[in-house]
């Protein structure tokens, strides 16, 4: 693979052209925060962070930072005009219960068939953790994935079948690479758009499932 | 009179038994009853089960419980952070029992026990590891997974402000669970910043009815 792969930045802003006006959207930790930051002003979003806050803002200035508003990543943010409070028990029942519309997760691997594994490799070192990604994996309209096509040591995400422990079966709707954006079909992974310089023969020998190319296949537009 | 409030953390903790579950609120640092958890570390209660989001970082709070060997258990659905180091440690040498628990299954299981339901099926964990040795269906055209109910002894929860019959408010994002396993425990104790007269917190932003409550406790900030 020689053609330069997209920034992940460009698939951020990539992701953002698919949220639709008015959505309420949960962003996971990691590469689906930037997301946040290349909307664009024209769309009002309602942010919603697991521990009760909805109508989540932007950091604050430094100096300005209340120790205990904090985002699921325990990062310091802000509320907007018209957020709201709520305890965590309602902040799951707006996950669990269908009423998010998007839900943009990061990935260690995603299975042709929409599975998702992203809370646990097989490494037995560390302790098990898990959050909310299994609720959020399971009760938002739409779960668009983003990540990097291949591992840091070049090994495929996209697979035949998870070989990592699941998160849940058959949620993803779409996933936004460094090379492409694919929708996952009842036919497998169907590739909408590559990077620039990307060929289908390439993507092909980077990811371990089968791919099908949309007949109206393009070109990835970041902007 | 009712008259919830006490003069010290001491008088709050007071009581709680060997072997006792019992719910820490708090996401993070924010929201974690930090004053009340040093003051059952005080108080010597042991052997407990601690179920708590986190399982805490640094020297403070469940942290410090765990490194005094106080807790046999803890339930949580992230025990993985920046320096939750005491309980990777007693983790690894198998000192620590962990039950990890999806986070909005977590939250439903204590909301359950409060409620006095006898369970509910979630989509939740179904098709992963977590469902294992649990009952699932397939209900409404999905797999979902039969979760038990959380109750416990003791609720430690931080709150803003109370009055005498402990009636609660919190501040922004430190309410998290607090409200949830106010409802879930045999005796909820809470320490709040102000304590204020009856009939001074409006009645339509009162988040935690004081029914829910037993012990609160003023914490200097």
């Amino acid at each position: 693979m020689t053609a330069p792969r997209l920034s992940a930045v460009d698939v951020a802003r990539r992701v953002a052209r698919d949220i639709p006006d008015g959505s309420y959207v949960n962003l996971g930790i990691g590469l689906p925060t930037l997301v946040a930051d290349v909307v664009g002003p024209d769309k009002e979003i309602v942010y919603h962070s697991e521990n009760g806050v909805l109508g989540m803002g932007p950091a604050p200035a430094p100096g300005e930072e209340d120790p205990e508003l904090i985002n699921a990543g325990k990062q310091p943010v802000t509320l907007l005009p018209g957020g709201a409070f709520c305890h965590h028990t309602d902040a799951f029942v707006m996950m669990r219960g269908g009423h998010i519309d998007v839900s943009v997760l990061g990935a260690f691997q995603v299975a042709e068939n929409g599975d998702l594994a992203n809370w646990a490799t097989d490494e037995a070192a560390l302790p098990p953790a898990v959050g909310g990604a299994m609720d959020l994996a399971v009760g938002a309209r739409q779960v668009l994935v983003v990540t990097t096509h291949t591992t840091r040591d070049g090994r495929p995400k996209l697979l035949p079948r998870c070989t990592y422990p699941l998160t849940a079966a058959a949620v993803v709707d779409r996933v936004y690479t460094d090379l492409a954006v694919l929708d996952v079909s009842p036919g497998g992974f169907v590739v909408r758009e590559v990077a620039p310089g990307v060929t289908p023969e390439a993507l092909q020998a980077v990811t371990g499932a089968r791919l099908t190319f949309a007949p109206d296949l393009t070109v990835v537009r970041p902007d | 009179m009712i008259d919830k409030r006490v003069a010290t953390l001491a008088d709050a903790v007071a009581g709680v038994a060997d072997g006792s579950t019992v719910l820490v609120g708090g996401f993070g640092n924010s929201g974690v009853p930090v004053e009340l958890v040093h003051a059952l570390l005080e108080q010597g209660a042991g052997d407990l089960t601690v179920v708590t989001n986190n399982a805490g970082s640094g020297e403070s709070d469940v942290a410090a419980l765990i490194r005094e060997r106080r807790v046999r258990k803890i339930i949580c659905s992230y025990p993985r952070s920046a320096g939750s180091v005491w309980f990777e440690k007693f983790w690894r040498a198998g000192e620590i029992e962990l039950e990890l628990v999806p986070q909005g299954t977590l939250s439903e299981r204590m909301r359950a026990a409060g409620a006095g339901l006898g369970g509910f099926f979630t989509p939740t964990g179904a098709d992963s590891l977590l469902a294992e040795g649990k009952e699932v269906r397939v209900l409404d055209g999905r797999r979902q997974v039969f979760e038990r109910p959380l109750p416990a002894d003791v609720a430690l929860v931080k709150a803003d402000r109370a009055d005498r019959w402990g009636n609660l408010v919190y501040r922004t994002a430190a309410r998290n669970f607090g409200p949830t396993m106010a409802t879930a425990a045999a005796l909820t104790v809470v320490q709040v910043r102000e304590f204020v007269e009856l009939g001074a917190l409006d009645p339509e932003a009162v988040v935690t009815p004081g029914i829910f409550v037993d012990r609160v406790v003023q914490v200097a900030p």
